[in-house]
Parts: C-alpha cells; structure tokens; sequence
C-alpha cells in the first residue's frame, strides 16, 4: 500500500476523503476481501471510535500478514463489547486475560510461537487507555524493553470507559469524568497530570512507534501495515471518540477525532528508534474551542459562565504541540488552498 | 543417577528434562536459584528448544506463562512469597482458562513484617485459587514431583503448583536421583492443549460470560480438580512402576495404621515428626504421621480412612487462618465428619522459626496428658507477647510491633549484626 498523501479540506462533512483517491486504494466497508477481524453484530455504542479503530487496525494487520495472526486484549469496552458470551466478533484467534497484562499474555505468545520454530505468525496486543498507560503500563513497558515481537495498539478514549467514565492517566486536563467532576474552582481532571505513553514508547527506543486516529483511517492502515513489516516491539496510540464518555454525537466521532488533530490537541507523528520521523502536517489550525464545544464533557469552560483563563490554557497546550511537533505545514501554491484561503 | 546436589538445582534439571518451551523468571528468594539454573541451561543451548524470558514482575511471569499456554507451549515458573501474591490476579486466571502451567513455589512466610524465611502463609493464601496443590517432603520427591506435575496439568488442562520448603529443601545439598531424559521422554507425553490460539483454527479464549453460564464454568473447574482425584494416584502408581521410587500421590503414612495419635503435617517437617514418631514408638506410645502431599483437590476419602482409626489427631500447620486457626485443620474436620476423633491444630515454624524435636516432644506430651488446647501456637513466646500487649495497651503510640519486640529480646540496637 503506498503512502498516498491526502489533503483534506473542510467541507463541513470531515469525512475520510475517499473519492481523493484512486478506487482501488479506497478503503471500503463492505469489500468482500475485507479480513472482518471484528465482524458485525458486537454491542458498542453507535459512533464507537474504538470499534472503528479496532477494526480498521485489526484489519490492516490481517492484509498484512495474510490473516496468519494472534490478539491478546486487555478488559475494557473492547473486550467486553465484542465477546458477550456465548458470541464473539472476532474472526482471529484471540485471548482476553485480564485487564493489565494484555502486552505481557502476548509476550507469552510470541515467545511460545518462537520456541516452536514458528516464524510467520504474528502477535498483536491491544487495550485501552486504561489498559494500556495506567494499570498495564509495567507489562507494556517490560515488552518494550525487551524487544518483544508485539505490536501493542492502545485505543485511547481518553477515560475508563467501561467502568463508566473514570478518569485515567490519558484524561485531558479541565475534562469531566466521573471521578473529575466539574465542579468547584478548577473544574474537571486536574492540571500538570497525565502522561504521553507514546513519547515514553519512543524513549524506549524501539523500532516503531507512531500515533493515530479515526478521523483518517488510510493513515491508520498504513501505520499498521509499516509496523506489521517490522519486528521487536512496536506501538501504535490511536486516539478514539467515545460519544457515551465524551458527550458528543455519535454522528461527530470522525469530526472530533479530525477536530483534535487540526487544533493540534493531539498531535499525529511517527517515531523510529528513538527518533520522531514523520508529522501529520496540520493545513489550518482550529482553534480548540471548536474541538472543546461538541462535547459535555467541556461543557462547565462555556456554562453558566465563560472560563476563558481554561480555555486559554488548552489552547496553550495544543500550540505547544503544534510547535514541539512542528506541526504547522507552510501555505503552499495548490489551487484548492488558495480557494480555501480565500474563503471561497 | 545420584548427584550431590542443591534442591533448586536439582528442580531446574528436573524441569529442564520436561522440555518446557517457555520459561519466565523473576528473582525471589528461595526460589531464584531454581531459574538461574534454568537460564544457564537455555542459555547454553543445553535446553532447546526454549524461550527463556526475564520479565519485569511476577504479573508479569504468570501472564507470559499464560500467553505461552493459550498458545500450546509447555510453560513454566517459579515464584515464593510476596511474588506469589503478586501474580494472584493471574493465578486464578490461568486456572479458569484451564491452562497447564506448572509452577514452583519456594515455600516462604508473608510480609508485614517481611521475612524471607519458610512457612506456608503464601501457597495457602492460594488454596482456593484452582491450582491443583503438591507439597513435596524432600529434595528427591520435588524432582519425582515435577515430572509428574507436568503430565497431571497437561492431562487435566489445569496448572499445577508444586510446593516445596524455602530454604529447607532449596537450598539443602543432599542425594538425589536425577531422572534421564529419555526416561522422561517416555514419561511425559507431548504436550496436546485442549484449545489453543491458531489462526488455521480461530478461537475466542477468555470470553466474557455472565449468570447465564459463570456457574456451570466454575463448576467445570471444580469438576476437573475431581478428575485430578482418580489421576493423581494413577500417575503416581505409573511413576512408581517407571522409576522405581514412590513419590506423590495424595498421602504419605508412616507408623499411622494402628496410631491412636496421629499427626498431620505437609512438606519436610515430616522428616523431623517422623523421627519423633519413631522415638515415641520405641517408647511404646501408639503414635503416627500422616504427611499431605496433594492439599488441592483434597483427598478427603482417604484422609478419613488414613485417620479413622485414631483417637486424637494433631495438625501441625505452618500457616494459620487470621481469625479463626487452622487451615489445613479445617479440611481435615471435614473429613473426619462424624467420627469420635479430636482434632487440634499446632501452628509452628512461621517465618522460618525451626520445629525441634524437643518442641514436637512437648506437643505430644502435653496432647498425651489431654491438655492440649484446640489450638496451639508452638514455641510461642508468651512473655515477648505480654510484654508488647501491656505496651500497646497502656499507650496509644507505642510503636511497631516488631521492632518493639525485636529490642526486647536484645537484637536490634545490640550492636553490629
Ligand atoms: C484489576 C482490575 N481493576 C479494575 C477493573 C475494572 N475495569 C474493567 S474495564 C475498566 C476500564 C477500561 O478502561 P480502558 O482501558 O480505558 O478501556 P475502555 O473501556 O475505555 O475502552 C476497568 C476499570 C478490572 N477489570 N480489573
Ligand atoms: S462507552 Fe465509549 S468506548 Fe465504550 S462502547 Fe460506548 S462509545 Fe465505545
Ligand atoms: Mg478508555
């Protein structure tokens, strides 16, 4: 699959763009040769950007290794929506165990495949946020620094989403969840928390590691087939709306998930041994307000009354992103840029 | 062949021999010396093949092992103590995924207040965990035992804990008998999982079930470990037959079948009980032991038949029950349902505190001369204990326990140790 670099342009539909391309690079819902890794009929809630990213992810690593693979998934919405007993939507072979040591069971994996001489399987890992950057972080990060052969995927709502909403160490700072509340003088998660588990992935220095979202699902497959043609320890953070946790529209999933990247809240890049090596180029920058103002979850920054000084600080934030990642692209001579510069 | 040989080495060889495809390792003590056996072995290539991993928690060990499992490798750790607590969550993991893990756990005591030495607070923390329990009394039984582990887990599709004395039996130097590889070979058939991750064969392991099914899964676990009670002795009786020594199985009697006092115990301190037996019996007292060597599933039939015959039985359990007492006792009035037997409990050895013959002497003379208590805390310090509870009483901050004890009894603040 080649990288072909899409422009997206804000015509009110943030949809992924697919007639920018030529059709047989088209991702297609209903193509028959699809892996269907997760098939239909699991219980997420509509405008699930996990289901979403899961599938597309899963997916693409089934192209890549001609369906010849293994998933190892921690608790959580994932797991619980999708193997409702006695049904299941995967068509992989696939392991829950428990909610912290998915990297760990598919390090299991991977090392057993390799003792038995088995050199074409391969293993995929996958949990949420919570999963993932709180209580599985230790098992996430021995697999790292071993050089397991994983891919480890986090879909990261941004909370724990199926305990009902608690915040975890993804949480956004000013965001309402169920153990942030919003009330009192610093509404919402607290500041100068959290942590960017795929700049700690990056420190660990192992081949791949790269962020994503729903909102460009072309991106998400290729990362997934780059890391797939890889081995040792890879990571892919894909951020995921949750319309329940987020109190957003199931119809604006792919928008927020756009909408972050575009304000630079959540910066999309790849990284190689340590090094950040390629950028999603952000053409307009949004400012946060667009992004914050969809969702109840920001709701006390604009009710009952304006907290600009939070908003500010959000702000702040993702130009710190914008300019750390360098994230802005330099205005270039397209005549459909030059269109939407000038407002037409 | 007979080797001069440390216990944890001799378990590593025995292992090793089982031709495990993936070993995870964490140090703890006593355990560690049976992995660093094992990473010489597979590092050397003596051990192939074999995937060798240093993880970075006991979580994490039994996670790996479980992943390995679910994907038809032969897996294998060892732990003790604070790691074993420290893999609980994974522990009943792999047990309700029926995965034949095979585990050592290096008996030794639980923390606060740390200590590393021998009892069996941490194997019985997880007695209802869904592990089949061994408890070996020898170095000898703990090779015999592991081989034997490996063919019951993979026959049931349950994990298997192999209990052995931290210290005791790890770290003891003595004679043991190491099986040959192709004796082994001929022992223990390849490894067939029941279900396995398999891309030709995709399959959903560890689904989320609800009241509709949780019940008859768990009671399939149960049903299992009942199957394990026609096994265990089968595989024993076949270890027998093939090595020509008798190890495992459910109980060891020694001197108990005419005993009007018997007593109970697991794992090495049975070597001491029975000298004691054979002391008193040349002293013409008609007193026995019974050693527990699988405590899951309970062998509550022959427990009964093992003790029927007895007036008193004593229970000597190097672990107790918070609360209430006795843990193995508990079993073993259960099994000796409507009998006219008197059951005490005896706890002794805690945190490594040795279990003398003189000690064991005093238990049964005071049991002969019917003043045993239903539960006795052998070699108790009474006065230590007073001391401290008049202390804890008569002040509000008085302190740790421990350290409080500790000046007492001169050690701390006596000067370099
Ligand atoms: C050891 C343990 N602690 C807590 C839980 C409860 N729990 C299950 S799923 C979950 C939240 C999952 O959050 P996340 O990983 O972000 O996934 P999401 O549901 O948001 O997709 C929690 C807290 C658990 N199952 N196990
Ligand atoms: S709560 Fe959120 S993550 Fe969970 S299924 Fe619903 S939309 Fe998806
Ligand atoms: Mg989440």
């Amino acid at each position: 699959m080649s990288a072909t670099r899409l422009k997206y342009f804000q015509t009110g539909s943030f949809a992924a763009g697919n007639r920018l391309v030529d059709p047989d690079q088209r991702s297609v819902q209903s193509d028959p040769g699809r892996a269907n890794a997760i098939t239909c009929g699991h219980r997420a809630c509509q405008g699930c950007g996990e289901a979403l990213g899961a599938r597309y992810a899963l997916d693409a690593a089934m192209r890549a290794t001609g369906g010849d693979l293994i998933a190892t998934n921690a608790t959580g919405c994932l797991e619980v929506f999708s193997t409702p007993y006695p049904e299941s939507s995967w068509q992989l072979p696939w392991i829950h165990s428990l909610f912290g040591n998915a990297a760990a069971v598919a390090t299991g994996v991977a090392a057993a495949l390799k003792a038995k001489g088995n050199t074409h399987t391969r293993v995929v890992g996958q949990g949420g946020d919570g999963g993932t950057v709180d209580i599985g972080f230790a098992c996430l990060s021995g697999m790292f620094e071993r050089g397991d052969d994983v891919l480890f995927i986090c879909y990261d709502n941004e909370a724990y989403m199926n305990t009902g909403v608690q915040r975890s160490a993804a949480t956004p700072p000013a965001a309402y969840t169920s153990t942030t509340q919003a009330v009192g003088d610093e509404p919402g998660a607290t500041w100068g928390q959290g942590k960017s588990v795929p700049l700690i992935a990056l420190a660990h220095e192992i081949p791949y590691v790269a962020t994503a979202t729903i909102a460009d699902l072309r991106d998400l497959e290729r990362k997934v087939q780059t890391a797939m043609e890889v081995r040792g320890a890879r990571y892919i953070h894909v951020l995921v709306t949750c319309p329940l946790g987020w109190g957003a529209a199931s119809a604006d999933s792919i928008k927020l998930a756009r909408l972050a990247t575009e304000t630079g809240i959540f910066p999309v890049w790849e990284g190689e041994h340590g090094d950040v090596v390629s950028v999603t180029k952000i053409r307009h920058q949004t400012p946060v307000e667009e992004y914050l103002k969809l969702q109840t979850r920001y709701r006390h920054l604009f009710l009952p009354a304006r907290r600009e000084d939070i908003i500010e600080r959000i702000q702040a934030r993702a130009d710190r992103n914008i300019a750390r990642f360098g994230l802005l692209e330099a205005a270039d001579d397209d005549p459909l840029d030059l269109q939407v510069e000038a407002g037409s | 062949m007979f080797e001069q040989i440390e216990g944890s080495q001799a378990v590593a060889r025995a292992v090793a021999a089982c031709r495990p495809e993936v070993i995870c390792a964490y140090p703890i003590s006593p355990q560690t010396h049976i992995v660093e056996g094992l990473s010489r072995l597979v590092k050397s290539g003596r051990l192939a093949p074999c995937e060798f991993v240093n993880v970075e928690s006991e979580y994490a060990a039994m996670s790996v092992a479980i992943g390995a499992s679910a994907t038809g490798a032969r897996a294998y750790t060892a732990t003790a103590s604070q790691g074993l607590l420290y893999m609980t969550e994974a522990l009943y993991n792999a047990s309700g995924l029926g995965l034949p893990i095979v585990m050592t756990v290096a008996n030794r005591a639980i923390g606060a207040p740390i200590n590393i030495w021998n009892d069996h607070s941490d194997s019985m923390s997880q007695r209802d965990s869904g592990w089949i329990q061994l408890y070996v009394e020898s170095n000898q039984e703990a090779v015999d035992v592991h081989l034997q582990a490996f063919r019951l887990a993979e026959a049931l599709s349950l994990p298997v804990m192999v209990c052995m004395d931290g210290f005791i039996l790890t770290h003891a130097v003595e004679s043991v008998e190491l099986p040959g590889q192709e004796q082994v070979d001929q022992f223990l058939p390849a490894f067939e999982p029941r279900q396995q991750l398999d891309p030709e064969h995709p399959l959903t392991i560890g689904a989320m079930v609800g009241p509709e099914a949780y019940t008859e899964v768990r009671y399939l676990a149960h049903y299992k470990q009942m199957q394990a009670l026609d096994l265990i002795p089968e595989v024993a009786g076949l270890f027998e037959q093939r090595f020509g020594r008798s190890s495992g199985g459910f109980l060891r009697h020694y001197r108990s079948d005419d005993a009007g006092t018997i007593v109970v115990a697991l794992g090495s301190v049975l070597g001491t009980i029975e000298d004691v037996v054979d002391e008193l019996r040349d002293a013409g007292e008609h007193i026995g032991a019974v050693g527990i060597r699988t405590f899951r599933p309970w062998p509550a039939d022959e427990v009964r038949a093992a003790l029927a015959g007895a007036k008193r039985v004593i229970v000597l359990e190097k672990a107790f029950a918070i609360g209430i007492g006795g843990i193995v006792s508990q079993d073993v009035h259960g099994a000796l349902a409507g009998l006219p037997i008197s059951v005490h409990t005896a706890i002794a050895g805690l945190g490594g505190r040795p279990i003398t013959k003189a000690s064991l002497r005093q238990l049964l003379a005071d049991a002969r001369a019917g003043q045993l208590a239903p539960i006795t805390f052998v070699d108790l310090n009474h006065a230590l204990v007073d001391a401290e509870i008049q202390r804890m009483l008569s002040a509000r901050r008085s302190g740790p326990h421990a350290e409080n004890m500790l000046r007492d009894i001169g050690i701390v603040g006596a000067g370099p140790v």
